[in-house]
């Protein structure tokens, strides 16, 4: 058994990687003068790297499966490197229809930027409480996150459309936005960065602090920047928290959390900050050159077809599977659970979006914006409401 | 209200009208109401007919009416409703807050000045809310009208379709293509890969319409549809025959009615079983992640339940007479279903006291040996028990849930968790009784001159098992609206309707094309029918741009 | 008549019929709607009411010498219905007043308590201590607690002799109180 999870986890490992080496093919095909063809080596090595990592990846899938006799999909890791999976396969599913290599440039470092965020989470293989040991698991979470994958490969579209034809020639309220949809990225980025530098260092400090009339530990993995509220040190040659928490941040490891997402953001920051410097531009002016090619037509409609193929699938998997089954658990069909209304949110935020795009015409840029703020939401789902507003769902 | 004559066909619309119903020909004076412009292509939407709503506006209920149907107006509800949901989960909602506390402190002590804000503006119950509740029938009347509205020109608009077009039409078209030499030979050859690519083709007098996949245009109306049905059952389940939702408890070995079913059935804790990780080998995968969690990970709660049927037609509060209807074991997610109504796993209590054991014993007999016992049913106390050496114990005060309430003893509840005993001891042939207290790890003698002792020997305890029962006839509607819904999603999402023109023309052929959405789709299409000819096809939108590009860095040079 | 006059009619007749299809329409929108808003106003509000016929129930009586009562038995008397529990602090704090009261109004008011307690033992004891004389019942299933739909403790009910509740009082009553809706309950 130790044999095959390790195993598995390489398999893992390795689809990263080739994802990763995907991404500089098709990176590639952008110099390629040819580059309205696929039928050049660098894109046809893209994509055969691409579909090679996403069946390494569900031979990760199908070993989990097997050490841990039920689907990988029950924790924050499983669920979200899952997540990753599907969007590479909604780009495969999207690439062979629209054949258009720039929309790989941009989805695989979103897929390898989720999964790599995914195993910043425990990856052990931890057993099935009561009341997820149903089929209805497999059936609901793997339609919400390919619905949810299609929908952000819309976002792909976006952002290629958004950076291809904002104008950057002065700075205006629309370069700022799509610097701060960068500098969110960057965000993730460093995320990753420093929670895997401390980790690799083994960094520990427990703190002492009051919490609901008794005396909680918690323990940090990165430096305190922000500590518990009236808490203490315990852990010696550890750095002293700058500054406390406010008292109304309560929760065992709400401080915690909060100090990780201060050192994400200024991670981030830091990130961004050098870049700048680097390109001397903002760096979607940077990136605009190697779009000029790109068919904006093609990018909008790519944008709009993902959300017409995503949005069927994601109201099936998030809404009217999580309804059946939620009747099957819990004895009610909705409860208003954070999460459950963060997929009416989705719903709701799609919805408009059709509607203002068939009845109101909003294609192009509004269309593009739009899509940029349905993948906010997704990822708000994903990220905030499963470490923020806890719940049924919190898994974490 | 004035009927339009068309100026190119002579065909008599409907005020109001866009396009031409027969032709196509924009009608001059309506063009501004989907914001058309004489050099730009056409705006094909609704097929250009009379919306009522856009028409008349005279009598309040045709203002309300107009509002209702406006798309912005239900943009900008789901818009409100989208911001209010989330605002719904900054705190948790009511429901979700320890049961055992008092909702305004609650808020106020957990988070702080905000928190007191939220609820006060009764956010901590905002989706039960009666201006939630507005918000949703206000998208479900704007849904109704809006679809009645648009449905019914639609319809007339797609069933008359002719194959003859106003040029003026045609060539506004956003796909649009001629040529000026074309045999007879090559446009049969067009319509025959028309047909070959599932096209349903229409001629008339050398005019050629060819379409495929109308239907995805109810698409948006069926699921419309399923979304009021959906709403329906939702507003059925306020009939309280409809919708019965309550909960019971039972303790093992203990048959019990099932509220709200009018006494009609019962059902009998068997067993209560509640099994954690980390018991067999299999678990041993797991290790690692229990390691880390401190408390135990429960696998499997599970009542195994027998369900009853009262058969006899008694009043209330009489013996039943129960015949057995069911027997089977109830587990999370697996809840058992009998007649309509089905009882879930929902909570549980272990170890509660179900029966007690005491010895008596002289006070000051070290070893303690036992003179007598005797053991109470916790759930049916005796008034008095018989011992072996012929002493007589009285119960005199029984306390199920024993605490001191400002030094008198009282029961808390009526549940055995901390039973306790005033107990009259009758010594063989004593008439005075010696008086003494007994409760779980305690012995009081209050005179302190007591003989004799009674000692607890043991205990039995048993599970209680929570159930909740649901009964919920709204649920096929519910379904059936959901199912119609995504009929409608998948017809009006993963189908398009296309349309292709061909026109004759003194030397040659104009062809025009459009869809509804895929124009990528459309353009393969068109790419596989004008094979072979000498037809060229633009995106006339695509054109546009690029010579407004091209203008535009003149311009800068 | 002329073909402008033809059409002026026709006209406003469709005129008329779209103004009603309208109108009907909306009314009935908005009835679902006032519907949805009323039931989900009243949802906590209990099933059986001031003004209902009280539903008959009969259970085990723990004192005096039958060994069972229901209600229907007491048809032409006014009825007095406390649903309270041993251990529940202002049923017993009202007991002694309905005690008190009982002798005087007991030939045309019956005082009826249902105990809610798991054990007779431990309601007998209390009956002792009491001296209570009106009858206690036993609903140790709690069905009738159900069939009342009762939540709080004690809960009284007020009936007429006819059958028909005329008050439903939560909470601990006070002597004087009690007698005031006795008399309410009294028959002419």
């Amino acid at each position: 058994m130790g044999d095959l999870a390790s195993l598995s986890s390489n398999f893992l490992y390795l689809a990263f990687i080739l994802y990763l080496v995907a991404t500089f093919f098709f990176g590639g095909t952008i110099k390629d003068k040819r580059s309205e063809g696929t039928k050049n080596f660098a894109s046809k090595m893209a994509i055969i790297l691409t579909i090679v990592g996403f069946i390494s990846q569900i031979l990760y899938f199908i070993t989990r499966w097997i050490v841990s006799g039920h689907a990988p999909v029950s924790n924050l890791f499983e669920y979200t490197t899952f997540f990753g999976m599907m969007l590479v396969l909604a780009f495969i599913i999207l690439y062979f229809i629209y054949r258009l290599n720039i929309l790989g440039l941009f989805a695989l470092p979103v897929a390898l930027l989720i999964i790599a965020y995914a195993s910043m989470f425990p990856t052990e293989i931890a057993p099935l409480v009561p009341s997820l040991k149903s089929h209805w698991l497999y059936i609901h979470v793997t339609t919400v996150s390919l619905g949810q994958a299609i929908l952000s490969i819309s976002f792909v579209g976006g952002i290629i459309y958004l950076i291809k034809e904002v104008d950057q020639t002065r700075r205006n309220k629309k370069t700022t936005w799509l610097e701060t949809i960068v500098y969110f990225i960057f965000a993730t980025l460093g995320f990753i960065i420093i929670t895997s530098s401390f980790s690799a260092m083994n960094y520990t400090a427990t703190f002492e602090f009051p919490f609901e009339d008794q005396i909680s530990t918690v323990d940090y993995q990165l430096p305190a920047l922000a500590g518990p509220n009236d808490g203490t040190l315990l852990t010696e040659n550890k750095m002293s928290p700058l500054f406390e928490v406010p008292s109304w941040m309560q929760g065992v490891n709400a401080a915690q959390k909060f100090n990780t997402l201060l050192w994400s953001l200024l991670t981030g920051l830091a990130l961004y900050a050098l870049s700048r410097l680097v390109l001397r531009k903002r760096v979607a002016a940077a990136l605009q050159p190697f779009l000029v090619k790109v068919n904006k037509d093609l990018v909008d409609e790519i944008s709009y077809r993902a959300v017409a193929i995503g949005f069927p699938i994601f109201t099936l998997g998030g809404l009217i599977f999580a309804m059946i089954w939620a009747q099957e658990a819990w004895n009610r069909f909705w409860g208003w659970d954070p999460k459950e209304v963060w997929a009416l949110i989705t719903f709701f935020f799609y919805a408009a979006f059709l509607h203002l795009r068939l009845s109101k015409g909003w294609h192009g840029e509004k269309s593009a914006w739009l899509a940029v703020g349905g993948f906010a939401i997704i990822m708000f789902n994903l990220i905030a409401v499963n470490l923020i507003l806890a719940g049924l769902h919190s898994y974490a | 209200m004035k009927n339009i004559i068309c100026k190119s066909c002579g065909y008599e619309n409907q005020e109001g009208t866009v396009l031409c119903q027969h032709c196509g020909n924009p009608i001059e004076k309506n063009q501004h109401i989907d914001g058309n412009q004489n050099s730009q292509l056409l705006n094909m939407r609704y097929e250009g007919s009379a919306r009522r709503s856009k028409t008349y506006n005279k009598s309040i209920v045709d203002k309300l009416w107009n509002f209702f149907s406006s798309v912005r107006v239900g943009v900008w509800l789901i818009a409100i409703t989208l911001i209010a949901s989330a605002a719904g989960t900054i705190f948790p909602q009511e429901m979700y807050i320890p049961p055992n506390v008092i909702a305004a402190e609650h808020y106020r002590d957990q988070y702080g000045i905000i928190g007191q804000i939220y609820y006060q503006l009764g956010f901590h119950n905002l989706y039960s809310s009666w201006w939630y509740m507005i918000l949703i029938a206000l998208i479900g009347i704007s849904i109704i009208i809006a679809s009645i509205d648009r449905v019914v020109p639609l319809y007339k608009a797609l069933k008359m379709q002719k194959p003859k077009k106003s040029e003026s039409f045609l060539k506004r078209q956003r796909l649009f293509g001629s040529t000026e030499q074309l045999s007879d030979e090559g446009k049969q050859n067009m319509i025959s890969n028309l047909k070959k690519n599932r096209y349903k083709v229409t001629e008339d007098n050398g005019h050629v319409l060819a379409e495929k996949g109308r239907f995805s245009r109810w698409g948006p109306y069926v699921n419309h549809i399923g979304l009021i049905v959906f709403l329906l059952g939702c507003l059925l389940r306020f009939v309280p025959f409809m919708y019965i939702d309550d909960f019971v408890w039972v303790r093992e070995g203990e048959t019990v009615v099932i509220p709200s079913t009018d006494s009609l059935y019962y059902v009998e804790n068997k067993d209560f079983i509640l099994e954690t990780y980390g018991d067999t080998e299999e678990d041993e995968r797991f290790k690692e992640a229990l390691d880390k969690q401190s408390g135990m990970v429960a696998k499997n709660f599970q009542t195994n339940a027998v369900i009853y049927e009262n058969t006899a037609k008694s009043v209330v509060g009489e013996e039943p007479n129960l015949e057995m209807i069911k027997e089977d074991s109830i587990k999370v997610n697996h809840p058992i279903k009998f007649d309509g109504y089905a009882l879930y796993q929902s909570s549980y209590q272990q170890d509660e006291f179900k029966s007690m054991s005491f010895k008596l014993h002289k006070t000051d007999d070290e070893q303690e040996e036992s003179l007598g016992s005797f053991t109470i049913d916790l759930a049916n106390p005796k008034d008095e028990y018989n011992l072996e050496n012929g002493s007589r114990v009285v119960i005199d005060q029984y306390f199920p849930d024993y605490y001191l309430d400002e030094g008198e003893p009282r029961s808390e509840t009526k549940y055995p968790r901390n039973p306790a005993f005033v107990f009259l001891v009758y010594p063989p042939g004593q008439e005075e009784p010696e008086i003494s207290f007994a409760a779980i790890g305690r012995n009081v003698d209050a005179s302190g001159e007591n003989q004799f002792k009674l000692g607890l020997q043991g205990f039995d305890v048993r599970d209680v098992t929570g159930l909740s029962l649901r009964r919920d006839y709204t649920l096929p509607i519910i379904s059936l609206g959901g199912i119609i819904f995504m009929i409608g999603v998948i017809q009006g999402m993963y189908w398009q309707h296309r349309r292709i023109w061909i026109h004759p023309k003194d030397q040659g052929i104009w062809i025009s094309a459009h869809t509804n959405k895929n124009w990528f789709g459309i353009k393969k299409d068109i790419e596989k029918i004008i094979i072979d000819t000498n037809v060229n096809v633009v995106d006339q939108e695509e054109q546009q741009q690029k010579e407004q590009k091209e203008q535009k860095e003149q311009k800068e040079k | 008549m002329n073909k402008i006059e033809e059409a002026k009619i026709t006209k406003s007749k469709k005129k008329r019929r779209r103004l009603l299809f309208r109108s009907i329409i909306l009314v009935i929108l908005l009835a679902a709607v006032v519907f949805a808003l009323v039931s989900n106003l009243n949802k906590d509000d209990p099933e059986i009411g001031v003004g209902d016929q009280a539903p008959n129930f009969k259970l085990k009586q723990l004192n005096g010498t039958s060994d069972s009562l229901s209600l229907d038995e007491l048809k032409g008397k006014g009825v007095m219905l406390n649903f309270w529990a041993t251990y529940c602090k202002p049923c017993e704090q009202e007991m002694p007043y309905m005690e008190s009261l009982y002798p005087k109004y007991k030939d045309n008011i019956e005082i009826v308590a249902v105990s809610l307690d798991t054990t007779e033992l431990v309601i007998d004891r209390f009956v002792d201590k009491y001296q209570l004389t009106f009858p206690i019942l036993h609903d140790n299933k709690g069905q009738v607690l159900d069939l009342y739909n009762i939540v709080p403790l004690p809960t009284t009910l007020f009936i007429d002799e006819d059958g028909v509740i005329v008050d439903i009082v939560s909470g601990g009553l006070t002597l004087d109180r009690i007698e005031s809706y006795l008399k309410k309950i009294q028959p002419d």
